[in-house]
């Protein structure tokens, strides 16, 4: 293998500001992308296992659509069918944000997330003891407080695991924005190595970003797993309710 | 809209399906054993190799499918010392990548069996590679089953990421018409809709060897 390697070249401008600002893209294209995913799964997750039919069957649908659709493909499909498909005064807004890319990357990359999350929610909702629910509503909750203060607290801590992987796969599921125009880390070792034939050390940047999050992330969620413990739960795995 | 730019461009679209899948069977056929031979790896009481499976499979994991992609398309032609065709380096990608998410599955499915049942075929006097083959591999393959499905429906999907370097596949089939004809609507529509109905299939496949543990 001949390969002469120049570490150095990353620390030089224009790469440095580069790699800066792809790393910060990766990281709040995530954190939004998994905020708004998270929010909408609830959601969606509630629907899954409620008692209204017509719940169900939209919450069913929505999953089932947004999780048998390549993550591309919809990517695509919001870039270039979606804003013809809305009405004129709506797409010629949306065209003239700035960031175009960036927001349909956003909206696909939730929507895609959050059909996954609503499984998750829902796994969790059904590991709860039916006693739970029974009890909750003969002391008077109303549906919508039940879920409040009773289910989603103890659902959200039975998830954190799940949730900590969903991170994860949104985090590494933001590369696919680069194919949109979204520079991002991934994207951005791709143009350094375009621009440079140094390869090894570009994607080493970007295989080092992902790795070291990874470790930090499942660090703290360890930690907030211990600390939200709920007492008396054994083990989340054990319980087929 | 107008649907006939879709059935004007079928062959080409059951061209590039077919490529897709093929890509997904192969990278399925390889990543598979591979993952096996990973996960008892990883389950081997030597402590060097059960660590360097660990690694390989959490580094492999922490990356994105796409950014694997891109280190194949180079490291390849350097380590090889000549140049490669695309599809080479693509498979290889997809084998390591997938390779170690079979691996996870495999071996929380074989962990999935109990000591127990280990225990007691090697007390009625099998040996161990008969505890294995008998007892242990049986049960974990059943086991397996729904999580190996989804998991094929996955590797069909990230199959489209060959789009990035320009291969054939359904997805940049699609992506070549849409832009030459200039009808990205239909065509983008006609492509998520063929995913779906496969993928769909796919899960309810799955959904029912979940259904079939339940006894």
């Amino acid at each position: 293998m001949r390969y002469e390697f120049n570490w150095g070249m990353l620390t030089q401008p224009p790469y440095s500001e580069w790699i800066i600002d792809g790393v910060l893209t990766t990281f709040h294209l995530a954190l939004i992308c998994w905020v708004l995913a998270l929010t909408l799964g609830i959601m969606i997750g509630v629907c899954r296992v409620s008692n209204s039919r017509i719940l169900r069957f939209w919450g069913t649908a929505y999953v089932e659509v947004f999780r048998n659709i390549p993550l591309l493909v919809q990517l695509f499909i919001w870039l270039f069918v979606i804003p013809q498909l809305l009405p004129e005064d709506f797409s010629s807004w949306w065209n003239r944000l700035d960031a175009v890319p960036y927001w349909t990357a956003v909206v696909g990359i939730s929507f895609y997330t959050s059909s996954r999350i609503a499984e998750q929610i829902r796994s969790a909702i059904m590991a709860i003891p039916q006693g739970q629910f029974k009890a909750a509503l003969s002391t008077g909750l109303t549906p919508f407080q039940m879920y409040r203060y009773v289910i989603m607290p103890y659902a959200l801590r039975i998830i954190i695991p799940a949730i900590t992987s969903e991170f994860l796969t949104v985090f590494k599921n933001t590369s696919l924005a680069l194919t949109i125009g979204v520079m991002e880390i991934t994207g951005t070792t791709r143009k350094i190595e375009a621009w440079s034939f140094r390869g090894i050390e570009a994607y080493a940047v970007a295989s080092l970003t992902y790795v070291l999050t990874t470790l930090l992330v499942i660090a703290f969620m360890t930690w907030l797993e211990k600390k939200y413990y709920i007492p008396g739960l054994i083990k989340r795995d054990t319980g087929h309710h | 809209m107008d649907w006939a730019v879709v059935t004007a461009n079928a062959p080409l679209l059951i061209k590039g399906l077919i490529t897709s899948l093929k890509l997904a069977a192969v990278a399925i056929a390889l990543s598979f054993p591979l993952g096996c031979l990973v996960a008892i790896g990883r389950l081997s009481h030597r402590a060097w190799l059960s660590k360097l499976c660990g690694g390989f499979v959490n580094v492999l994991r922490s990356n994105p499918l796409i950014l694997i992609l891109f280190w194949f398309y180079f490291l390849m032609p350097i380590l090889i010392g000549k140049s490669i065709n695309d599809l080479t380096s693509i498979l290889c990608a997809f084998v390591i990548f997938f390779g170690a998410y079979f691996a996870e599955i495999i071996r929380s499915g074989i962990q999935s069996v109990g000591h127990r049942q280990i225990q007691a075929g090697l007390s009625s006097g099998l040996s161990y590679r008969q505890t294995m083959q008998h007892i242990v591999l049986p049960q974990a393959i059943r086991a397996m089953l729904p999580a190996l499905t989804t998991q094929c429906i996955l590797v069909l999907q990230g199959t489209t990421v060959a789009y990035v370097v320009g291969y054939d596949e359904l997805l940049h089939t699609t992506a070549m018409i849409a832009e030459r004809t200039g009808r990205p609507t239909e065509m983008y529509l006609a492509v998520a809709l063929i995913y779906f109905l496969i993928c769909y299939g796919g899960s309810l496949v799955s959904r029912k060897f979940e259904k079939g543990q339940g006894q």
